[in-house]
């Protein structure tokens, strides 16, 4: 723990106004602070629906806003896991279906922002998910099994969420961000260089805490990326319900930071933008807006029905833009795929056996377990109530057994 | 939102701003050897003083608690001491500040929030209710949150409106948090430090109206006696106190009240009734044990708080006693409470608040048979 008690000269990393980083940017990149801290004026994309790498000049960058290609071996990796959320996404909406699962929250149609908000992290960072978040969990290293505990039902959380710097799977909207904020302020009052990536969903951008997060952490100049995935609907509320600002990157400038918007069914341009806001949160640049757009496919939850809300037809067009299928024409195209498809085939199959086997299994509860993780130490009346149920659970088990 | 302090009543032990300043003043006293009269306010800033020099993962932050040193200035000179990293302002918005210290603490620090006044502590509602009481429970303990909530709360200030809720029923019927409240200037020192040592999170609410009472105290000792405790793991965390013994009637009070109840067990002496007080001091847990000793003793009881008495602290009191010590009640349990009403204005909060002669018709309505 190395805490500077430094008060005549009070450290400027921690307290740098936002204006200093970002004429600092401006100096690097050559540009204006507001063409600076707005996004371009065209969303950031590379490889097209049909899987076509994009001509420079078509992939929205401009001065200040260049995105160099992700390296091959990124990219392979971010197939991998592409095809693996999907077969998770689908797997875990059978379950419910089966009744193995109480409710899932499906990601499918929006694993390329899943794999490259997990993807573009080192291992010392930390993600914030949400509950529509498990594929970005389980792309982090987390237990699939363990990750799906939250909607199974025999617990909340199934993993420690320090020892995969993963925090919980958050269901009340963006207050999870404030906690990225702190991860990220503690992180950097050690002198650490962890850089915390922060998820929500368009209607949660209408949060108090939402506005709350992005001025902490622009305030204290925290190496946070606020990466909003923007899925058009809040369960059956639109966008157009929620904010009526040019788009939600253009938030960020608001809060002093950049903002940035990207085809979110493009892993390419996903990872070519994550990956220079994670370089740029580590150097000091403060902490950054990302808004993908992108499209949830299915209901909002199994409990849901989406034809009350949406026309078919909207369905159907971003069907074509599936992020799974252009990615696999462009590889394939470039002839990096080879025989590695099926390879990658059988791994998702793996994973997908594992939720089935995991989630069939009828795990043992222990009643008592209620009381112990209250506090460090159950308290007095804790105990009196656990031994109540105790002995309720006593009496079930030998009902022969005179009461009096 | 700095507090205005527009009346003075001493019937109330209220104080004016004259009193604050001389109160802030005396915080900045250099501390002497042996007891000295000192106020509550300076024995929480020489606590949060003394965890901090501890442990460096303690850090103080929320609205005007760095160079100002907080409105009530029980932050004064920790931004001096320690620096800007360790005691800080932050943004005016205290969701951010309690969700920010759920980060911190999930990282390794072990953060002090202050939150200015008891109603502007509501936008943190959900951050208290929804991650920083469950965390620990929904991760089977493996995510500890070593923070502590400061709320100066309850009224008897002259405040205006939404400077002077009793909050502590909303904290303490939440699983999951502990919620502390000290009613004496050696208490204070004690547990906070207590608090801050503290694995869970705790709701530590400082009864605005007492911070600038005095008590004769010896600093230095209490520094001690944390240290001994701490080293030899015992702790007076979770344990009522008998304030003033008694052998009547029970009065069972908590930070505010307690001054008062105290002062309406003098007043029934002079009477020939012997009153005993008990400061609960830790409403969560609450101390069963040395409550209903104390009832079973004297077979009476009244339960004192400023809060509303409908859903709150106090009725769950007179549920826990009466379910307990039954058949030593010579009489039902009375409560003196604030009415089911706002927290009134300034000129009208003295009709609200309990007071000598409101606890002491109680205590005449106990079946006395003579």
């Amino acid at each position: 723990m190395t805490i500077s008690a430094d008060h005549s000269a009070p450290d400027r990393a921690q307290r740098l106004p936002a204006e200093d980083a970002v004429s600092e940017a401006v100096r690097k990149f050559g540009i204006t602070a507001e063409d600076y801290m707005l996004p371009a004026h065209h969303q950031i994309e590379m490889v097209g629906p049909d899987g076509r790498l994009k001509a420079e000049s078509e992939q929205g960058t401009e001065p200040g806003h260049e995105y160099p290609l992700p390296a091959d071996e990124e990219l392979l990796a971010a197939y991998e896991q592409l095809v693996v959320g999907r077969r998770v996404n689908d797997q875990n909406s059978a379950l419910v279906r089966q009744g193995r699962m109480a409710v899932y929250p499906s990601s499918h149609g929006q694993e390329a922002c899943q794999v490259a908000a997990a993807l573009c992290l080192s291992a010392g960072d930390w993600i914030f998910p949400t509950y529509r978040d498990a594929v970005a969990v389980m792309a982090r290293g987390v237990d699939p099994v363990e990750a799906m505990t939250i909607f199974r039902g025999d617990w909340h959380s199934g993993y420690d969420p320090a020892k995969h710097k993963v925090g919980i799977q958050c269901t009340p909207l963006t207050t999870q961000l404030l906690h990225a904020v702190g991860v990220a302020h503690a992180a950097k009052l050690r002198g650490e260089d962890t850089v915390v990536l922060a998820m929500c969903g368009d209607g949660a951008t209408s949060e108090g805490d939402f506005h709350e997060a992005l001025n902490f952490a622009a305030v204290f100049h925290l190496p946070v990326i606020f990466f909003v995935q923007n899925n058009k609907y809040a369960i059956s509320v639109p966008l157009s319900q929620q904010s009526v600002a040019p788009s939600l990157a253009h938030k960020a400038v608001g809060y002093g930071m950049a903002g940035e918007r990207v085809d979110g069914n493009d892993v390419v341009a996903l990872l070519a933008v994550l990956d220079r806001a994670v370089k740029l949160a580590r150097d000091g640049s403060g902490p950054l807006l990302v808004e993908a757009n992108t499209y949830r496919m299915q209901a909002h939850t199994n409990a849901d029905d989406a034809s009350r809300y949406r026309p078919d037809g909207e369905v159907a067009e971003w069907l074509a833009k599936d992020p799974i299928s252009r990615m696999k024409t462009y590889l394939t195209d470039r002839g990096l795929l080879d025989d590695g498809d099926a390879r990658i085939a059988a791994k998702a199959e793996a994973v997908a056996t594992q939720l089935r086997e995991g989630l069939s299994e009828d795990v043992p509860v222990d009643p008592l377990e209620l009381f112990r993780h209250v506090f460090s130490a159950p308290t007095p009346q804790l105990k009196e109530q656990s031994a109540m149920l105790a002995d309720e659970l006593a009496r079930e088990a030998s009902p022969e057994e005179p009461t009096k | 939102m700095s507090p205005t302090v527009t009346t003075s009543s001493e019937a109330n032990g209220n104080v004016s701003a004259a009193t604050a300043r001389a109160a802030a003043s005396a915080a900045a006293v250099q501390e002497a050897t042996g007891p000295q009269a000192i106020t509550m306010a300076k024995a929480l800033n020489t606590a949060l003083a003394d965890a901090m020099q501890a442990d460096p993962s303690v850090l103080v932050f929320g609205e005007d608690v760095g160079m100002l040193g907080g409105v009530f200035r029980i932050t004064d000179g920790l931004t001096k001491t320690f620096g800007q990293q360790r005691c800080f302002d932050t943004p005016l918005a205290e969701s951010g500040i309690v969700g920010m210290a759920v980060g911190m603490a999930m990282n390794g620090m072990r953060p002090v929030v202050e939150m200015q006044f008891d109603a502007f502590a509501y936008p943190a509602f959900q951050q208290i209710v929804s991650h920083v009481a469950k965390m620990h429970n929904r991760t089977k303990g493996a995510l500890k949150l070593p923070m502590v909530i400061r709320v100066p709360y309850a009224g008897g200030i002259g405040g205006v409106e939404h400077h002077c809720d009793s909050s502590e029923s909303y904290y303490a019927h939440t699983a999951g948090l502990k919620v502390f409240t000290p009613a004496t200037v050696a208490d204070a020192y004690r547990m906070l430090r207590e608090a801050i040592d503290s694995d869970d999170p705790v709701m530590f609410m400082e009864p605005k109206k007492l911070y600038w009472s005095k008590d004769l105290v010896d600093l230095a000792d209490l520094r001690a006696q944390h240290a001994a405790n701490a080293d030899s793991g015992t702790s007076s965390e979770g344990k009522a106190a008998v304030a003033r013994p008694g052998t009547d009637a029970t009065l069972i009070a908590y930070g505010p009240s307690v001054p008062t109840a105290l002062a309406a067990a003098a007043a029934a002496a002079e009477e020939g009734r012997s009153l005993e007080v008990i400061d609960v001091r830790s409403i969560v847990p609450f101390d069963d044990e040395t409550v209903c000793a104390s009832v079973r003793k004297t077979g009476r009881a009244v339960v004192i708080a400023e809060a509303h008495g409908f859903a709150s602290v106090s009725s769950e009191i007179v549920a826990r006693v009466q379910e307990r010590c039954f058949h030593y009640l010579a009489a039902p349990i009375r409560r003196v409470t604030g009415f089911d009403i706002p927290y009134p204005a300034p000129k009208l909060e003295h009709y609200y608040l309990p007071g000598v002669d409101r606890i002491l018709d109680a205590v005449d309505d106990l079946q006395w048979e003579n």
